[in-house]
């Protein structure tokens, strides 16, 4: 008897006070119907007001960068709010610097939505979408990395830009994870996304990503990343890779050369031994089809017994340094280790490059 | 029945039996929120409020709904679920209705449901069998002596900003330190009054 009032009781107060807030939330956190502009009258989403912004957006498909998933720890999240934000939270100032904070840059997950308001996106965040896509083809590449195609089933087609990345949706022990790989097939083939995919032993991702084959179904977001081709036809590229990062500079190599038949443009690939090379005999097509394509491969490990070489040798910033003339206008994407991406960016340097001609992905 | 008059228990709730500084309660959102005044100020408002108003309502509940019904085993449970549920109602009254008041201390409110300076507030008042009158103003007073201690935590910590602390204090280390000094300043009030 007496436990049965205890459970009782306590219910009844459990209840009551749920109850209370219930009724609370119902009548207090309603701010009717919200408007919210995104650039300047691009679009106008209708949401209802008392959530917040970033939930208001992913439930209208504009898919902004969040690794935390809204808790305010990532500080991924950041959207330009030009008004009806309120003032920047407490739990916002340890991601925003001073510029950002003037400029009125908030996280969105941050900001709930109360009255109408007008916010600016990069147009790239507004083309992000999440794909649902099939495995079509894996190919080894060396011996840890594998070239996957990916097949878009819903939506059919992305629109990317070279230097561009997709995350990939891989089953963890606790939860989805998604890890970034840069899409190297050229823009224009907008049904397919490839990947080169190295193994790292014991990643999660890549795991799960060399166990695919053809036919395997795969939820992927994208395109996410912020770097620009120069649009000059007379500024040459200079793309410089090491290990696996080669998918970008392929996607930025075939993109190049279908929009500037003769543009100058160099590769330089560094690889330990005979045994890492790839794409090679693929690049050599391409240069016979246009001769200021020029293709350096350079190995820094000493040649196996038996085996031929008619590169270069040693680390490939020795190469650049070796290769290049200075004081031409350039581009430089760099992809790969980042001791080598340093030793790079020294060499570019000393050939005149400014720090905003230089992009570069560490890995 | 407790027979502490009212100014004794405000007086000794500040100084002598401050809640932080004499029984080392409420020390995370101390730690965490202390490094500028202007924050410590926001939280200590919230702290006195919401300790205030729950100190009075688990008043109501532990004395007409569960000591009546020899309930007091699961006042634990039912105090923490009524702090929490308040602070989420306060929240959502002060969003609405003043939004100037919720930017200026809304954010600290969901802190301050696992602050455990106010369910150590609760628990005293229990403890030391006070009635209504000395339960609200000792919830007043006790969130007050909270926020003083927080503030002057704070005001050291701006100053210590300049000051050069050796390496292996930095941080974690050097508040410990200063709660401590603090503390024993704190510890020249005992004796003045007796608070039970």
């Amino acid at each position: 008897m007496i436990y049965l009032i205890a459970i009782l009781v306590i219910g009844g107060l459990f209840v009551s006070l749920a109850i209370l807030l219930l009724v609370a939330e119902r009548y207090l956190v309603r701010y009717g119907p919200c408007a919210v502009g995104i650039n300047e009258g691009s679009s106008v989403l209708k949401v209802q007001g008392g959530g917040t912004l970033l939930a208001a957006l992913y439930e209208n498909k504009v898919f902004i960068p969040s690794a935390c998933g809204g808790k305010g720890s990532c500080g991924y999240c950041k959207v330009m709010v030009v008004a009806g934000g309120g003032p920047i939270l407490p739990t916002e100032t340890p991601f925003l610097n001073r510029v950002e904070m003037r400029s009125g840059m908030r996280l969105a997950c941050q900001v709930k939505i109360k009255q109408d308001m007008e916010i600016r996106i990069p147009e790239d965040l507004l083309n992000v979408k999440q794909y649902q896509a099939r495995v079509s083809l894996v190919r080894e590449l060396t011996r840890d990395i594998k070239e996957v195609e990916f097949d878009l089933l819903d939506p059919e087609a992305i629109e990317q830009r070279p230097g561009q990345y997709v995350q990939i949706q891989a089953p963890g022990p606790e939860g989805p994870v998604f890890r970034a790989y840069s899409i190297s097939s050229p823009m224009y083939e907008k049904r397919h996304v490839q990947l080169n995919v190295r193994l790292v032993p014991g990643g999660i991702a890549s795991t799960y990503i060399h166990g695919l084959k053809a036919g395997d179904p795969v939820v992927l977001t994208g395109a996410y990343g912020e770097f620009r081709l120069s649009e000059d036809p007379d500024r040459e590229i200079v793309c410089v890779g090491g290990g696996c990062g080669m998918a970008p500079m392929r996607n930025i190599i075939y993109s190049l050369y279908r929009r500037w038949p003769d543009r100058s443009c160099w590769l330089f690939f560094g690889c330990r031994s005979t045994r890492d090379v790839f794409y090679l005999e693929e690049y050599r097509q391409l240069a016979k089809q246009h001769p200021n394509f020029k293709i350096v491969y350079a190995l820094s490990d000493p040649l196996g017994p038996g085996e031929s070489w008619d590169g270069e040798t040693g680390f490939i910033h020795l190469a650049v340094d070796k290769k290049l003339i200075p004081g031409i206008n350039r581009q430089a994407f760099l992809c790969g280790p980042p001791p080598m991406i340093e030793a790079v960016i020294d060499v570019l340097k000393s050939k005149g490059l400014t720090d905003a001609a230089i992009f570069y992905d560490k890995f | 029945m407790n027979p502490t008059p009212l100014w004794v228990i405000f007086v000794g709730s500040l100084f002598t039996n401050n809640i932080l500084l004499a029984s080392l309660l409420g020390m995370c959102s101390f730690l965490v929120c202390s490094s500028r005044v202007e924050t410590a100020l926001g939280l200590s408002a919230a702290v006195v409020f919401v300790m205030t108003c729950t100190t009075m309502l688990n008043y109501l509940i532990y004395y007409f709904v569960l000591l009546p019904l020899h309930l007091d085993y699961l006042s634990f449970v039912v105090f923490i679920s009524v702090i929490a549920a308040f602070v989420q109602f306060v929240e959502m009254f002060v969003e609405r209705f003043s939004p100037k008041l919720y930017y200026a201390l809304g954010i600290f409110l969901p802190l301050i449901t696992v602050n455990c300076a106010i369910l150590g507030a609760v628990l005293f008042m229990v403890i030391r069998q006070y009635d209504f009158a000395q339960s609200t103003v000792f919830g007043f007073s006790a969130g007050l002596g909270w926020g003083l201690a927080i503030l002057l935590m704070a005001g050291l910590r701006e100053k210590m900003g300049y000051s050069n602390v050796p390496e292996p204090l930095r941080g974690l280390g050097i508040l410990m330190l200063v709660t401590g000094v603090i503390a024993m300043a704190f510890m020249g009030f005992a004796g003045m009054l007796n608070v039970q």
